[in-house]
């Protein structure tokens, strides 16, 4: 049954692909297979993402949504059972082919995850890490790319006075914000969002996404979330997942009006998941 | 009853009595050293016991030790068979004069006991403590004093005598001591040179134009401290022992003198302190029965430094192998199994290896390579300080590396997976993030480690510790830091003064205090550890939240 799915999908992007001009496409997904040990938690996956666009994924719990999101800058290779088959496409090139350097691939895919997770050091310390990583040492160059940075995560104004204070004394919302600045600083053309506001109060959530909205127009934004009308408000493009496969890609407006299949409307109705 | 066993009242008594009981247990132990330690050193009052009976009298001048009460049959070579008899330990001094220091004084025939007034206490160089009376001063055999004057003419000239004396060691263990160094050095650099076959004619020129150098100053060095000999020999008193004898007593031989008898509650007091300082930071004189602790202080910190120097980087390195590198399997559990059992292995079978691998293999090993000129004495490859330190640092370890794998075990995934996530690779990620988090753990392996090695002495006994050092480990001659030198250590010193010592009584505060300064030195090491590591934690505490 899997595979019928999974070819019906095939057919419907070929629908989509020819209104896509290739420039635009970022990033191209084609019949990923992701195993567990023995367990398959990601099947046949394939489709394409656009340039400068947020992408979300929708799913319940557990569908794969976030192992997904974590092939993108092959953070599953941490983990020792986890086997991927198929290719991610980046610029023409398959980031799971062998001669991939993996470090670089995470300069030019960033992450941001469902907790914030700065580390344990000063405001200026958390976003230069990358920066420092890259080895640029001077204080000079690395000034101006954490101002930049945190002026792009929105977090300037707020933190700007106190930017040698330990960053883990700042606020849930101010700690994701910084992890976004932390992100940007090195100027990736990828950002992952996993979950990014799972953890904030509503204000704070408001934010973030107007963050997201502002940082679309110099990255492509591949965002995944439990909460449906986050994603129908940040959004341009909507996949819903359920239990390790792509039911349904496309347009946001038309996934959450007027979805082709059955479980994707049962679980955008709350009928699930 | 039955309710208020369901209630869990006993259960909360059981544990609070077990607690209380640790805790009298603990301060009851270090109340007892505390007292019997520190109370050696209050100049207690010097009293004088008269005795008559109908054949002849006696008069003893001694301090009060101890007094208990026993039966009266139990006691040999005194008149009464029944009842009890009081008796004191009293400490008369003038060991070269009566035999020993301490005596038992019976209740019996004591006809007048009193404190005189003037009585005189001499700590001596030689032959410990002198009592009696001061009678007069004497320079060159010329009688220099009256009656009146006679205290403040002692007391001057005792300054000048302590003076010179301090002046004689700065010059013998300083100047001399370092020109003795250097001549040594020098003999070593020539015989290399021979066995190397390298010493030209122009080179052992220059060595014997040093050596003459040196000898010369040597020489006059020499000289000036024969000239403070005979400045220090020119005073001298005249003192009467209890038994009316006079004797005579070279200032040269007295370190200081007192009169409890005189003394108020404020100047016992100072000359508490000054004792109980003297004790901290001066060499042992008497076979460590006089004088103080310093250099196995000094011994016992430098090795537990040396100690957690190697020990740190070597425990932290083998636990990231561990909790990072390794892959987990069976031989990693093995091998973790056989790291925890290390801890337990006892001590002594640690000093043995450290005997047989530290200082005859590797020592001799090291002398042959890099010190031939001074076989066969040899350099490294004998007991001393760095594999003392070595020893108890493979003691420690287990520890150490237990300690790190559990900080690094807690170290939460998202940081790591954050790093990664910024393009770090895995070592940028523990050298930057997951070290630095895991200090404290490290710090905690490492209190520990120091709480274990300041306490040891069995292994120390073979791989380095000696009873009397007659130079600390570091000090101002190239280069410094003389790891290869035998060191004193506290622990050993209790067991030396306590049960090697010929004069027991004299010992035995000693042995308290020693304990006592023992224990205060680990607490001290520790306390700052603990801080150290509470400073981290306050700047890591990212693994609350």
């Amino acid at each position: 049954m899997s595979e019928s799915i999974a070819t019906k999908i095939d057919t419907s992007l070929l629908k989509t692909e020819a209104a896509v001009n290739e420039s635009e496409i970022c990033l191209e997904v084609k019949n990923l297979n992701l195993f567990y040990g023995e367990s398959q938690a990601l099947k046949n996956i394939s489709f394409k993402m656009k340039k400068n666009k947020v992408t979300a994924f929708i799913g319940p719990s557990g569908c794969g949504k976030s192992t997904l999101l974590r092939c993108f800058n092959r953070l599953n290779d941490l983990v020792d059972s986890v086997r991927v088959e198929g290719e991610i496409i980046l610029d023409n090139k398959n980031i799971y082919a062998p001669n991939v350097d993996v470090t670089s691939l995470r300069q030019r895919v960033g992450m941001v995850f469902q907790k914030p997770n700065p580390f344990p050091m000063s405001i200026f310390e958390n976003v230069a890490y990358g920066l420092r990583l890259q080895g640029i040492k001077k204080r000079r160059v690395l000034e101006e790319k954490v101002e930049w940075a945190l002026k792009g995560a929105a977090l300037w104004e707020e933190v700007k006075d106190r930017l040698d204070e330990s960053a883990l004394g700042m606020s849930g919302g101010q700690q994701q914000r910084l992890v976004i600045a932390r992100a940007i600083a090195i100027e990736p053309e990828i950002i992952l969002l996993d979950e990014p506001a799972s953890a904030l109060d509503p204000i704070s959530t408001l934010k973030i996404e107007e963050l997201i909205y502002e940082l679309k127009s110099k990255y492509t934004i591949l965002i995944v979330t439990h909460n449906m009308q986050q994603a129908a408000r940040v959004s341009d493009e909507t996949a819903f997942m359920y239990m390790g496969e792509m039911i349904e890609f496309g347009n946001t407006n038309t996934i959450f009006t007027n979805p082709e299949k059955k479980q994707t409307e049962d679980y955008i109705t709350g009928r699930y998941g | 009853m039955k309710n208020w066993f369901a209630s869990g009242t006993p259960w909360i008594w059981l544990n609070a009595g077990a607690i209380s009981i640790a805790l009298v247990a603990v301060f009851g132990l270090l109340f007892l050293i505390l007292v019997r330690g520190m109370s050696h050193f209050w100049p207690a009052n010097v009293q004088a016991f008269h005795y008559q009976n109908a054949d002849n009298s006696l008069t003893v001048i001694a301090e009060i030790i101890e007094s208990e009460t026993v039966p009266a049959e139990s006691v040999q070579g005194i008149d009464i068979k029944q009842g009890n008899v009081e008796r004191y330990l009293v400490k008369t001094g003038n060991r070269d004069l009566l035999g020993s220091d301490f005596r038992w004084l019976y209740n019996i025939d004591l006809k007048k006991r009193e404190t005189p007034i003037d009585v005189m206490v001499i700590e001596r160089i030689e032959w410990g403590n002198f009592y009696g009376y001061l009678n007069s001063v004497y320079e060159n055999d010329i009688k220099v004093s009256d009656e009146d004057n006679k205290w403040a003419e002692f007391n001057s000239r005792l300054d000048r005598a302590v003076q010179i004396r301090e002046r004689i060691l700065e010059l013998e263990q300083g100047e001399i001591g370092a020109i003795n160094y250097q001549l040594e050095r020098l003999r070593l650099k020539e015989k290399r040179l021979i066995i190397d076959n390298e010493l030209s004619d122009k080179e052992l020129s220059v060595i014997n134009k040093k050596r003459e150098s040196l000898k010369s100053q040597y020489e006059t060095f020499l000289q000036q401290t024969q000239k403070l000999y005979e400045d220090i020999n020119r005073d001298s008193i005249r003192a009467t022992v209890m038994d009316g004898t006079e004797v005579i007593i070279p200032l040269e031989k007295i370190v200081k003198t007192w009169q409890p008898n005189k003394f108020n509650l404020l100047e016992k007091t100072l000359f508490y302190i000054q004792s109980l300082w003297a004790f901290i930071s001066e060499d042992p004189r008497e076979a460590n029965t006089e004088g103080g602790i310093f250099p196995a202080i000094f011994g016992t910190v430098m090795m537990v430094i040396l100690m957690a120097i190697l020990v740190t980087p070597l425990g932290v390195i083998a636990a990231i192998y561990l909790r990072e590198y390794a892959k987990q399997g069976l031989i990693i559990r093995v091998i973790r199994i056989a790291v925890n059992n290390l801890a337990g292995v006892p001590s002594i079978v640690y000093g043995v290896f450290g005997l047989g691998f530290f200082v005859y293999f590797l020592g001799g090993n090291i002398d042959d390579l890099f010190f031939p000129e001074s076989q066969p004495s040899p350099t490294f490859g004998t007991p001393g300080l760095l594999w003392s330190s070595l020893t108890l640092a493979l003691l420690t370890l287990p520890v150490v590396i237990v300690a790190t794998e559990e900080g690094l075990s807690r170290i939460p995934i998202s940081l790591r997976e954050g790093s990664l996530g910024l393009g770090a690779t895995k070592v940028e990620t523990l050298w930057r993030v997951v070290l630095p988090m895991a200090s404290p753990a490290i710090m905690t392996g490492l209190i520990l480690a120091v709480a274990r090695a300041a306490g040891e002495v069995a292994p120390l006994m073979l791989v380095g510790v000696v009873k009397l050092a007659p130079s600390l480990p570091l000090d101002g001659n190239f280069p410094f830091l003389h790891l290869d030198r035998k060191f004193m250590h506290l622990g050993f010193h209790i067991y030396d003064v306590g049960f090697q010592s010929p004069n027991v009584e004299a010992a035995r505060p000693l042995v308290y205090a020693t304990s006592f300064l023992l224990v205060v030195v680990i607490v001290g090491l520790n306390i700052t550890a603990i801080n150290l590591r509470n400073k981290l934690r306050e700047k890591y505490r990212a693994l609350d939240n």
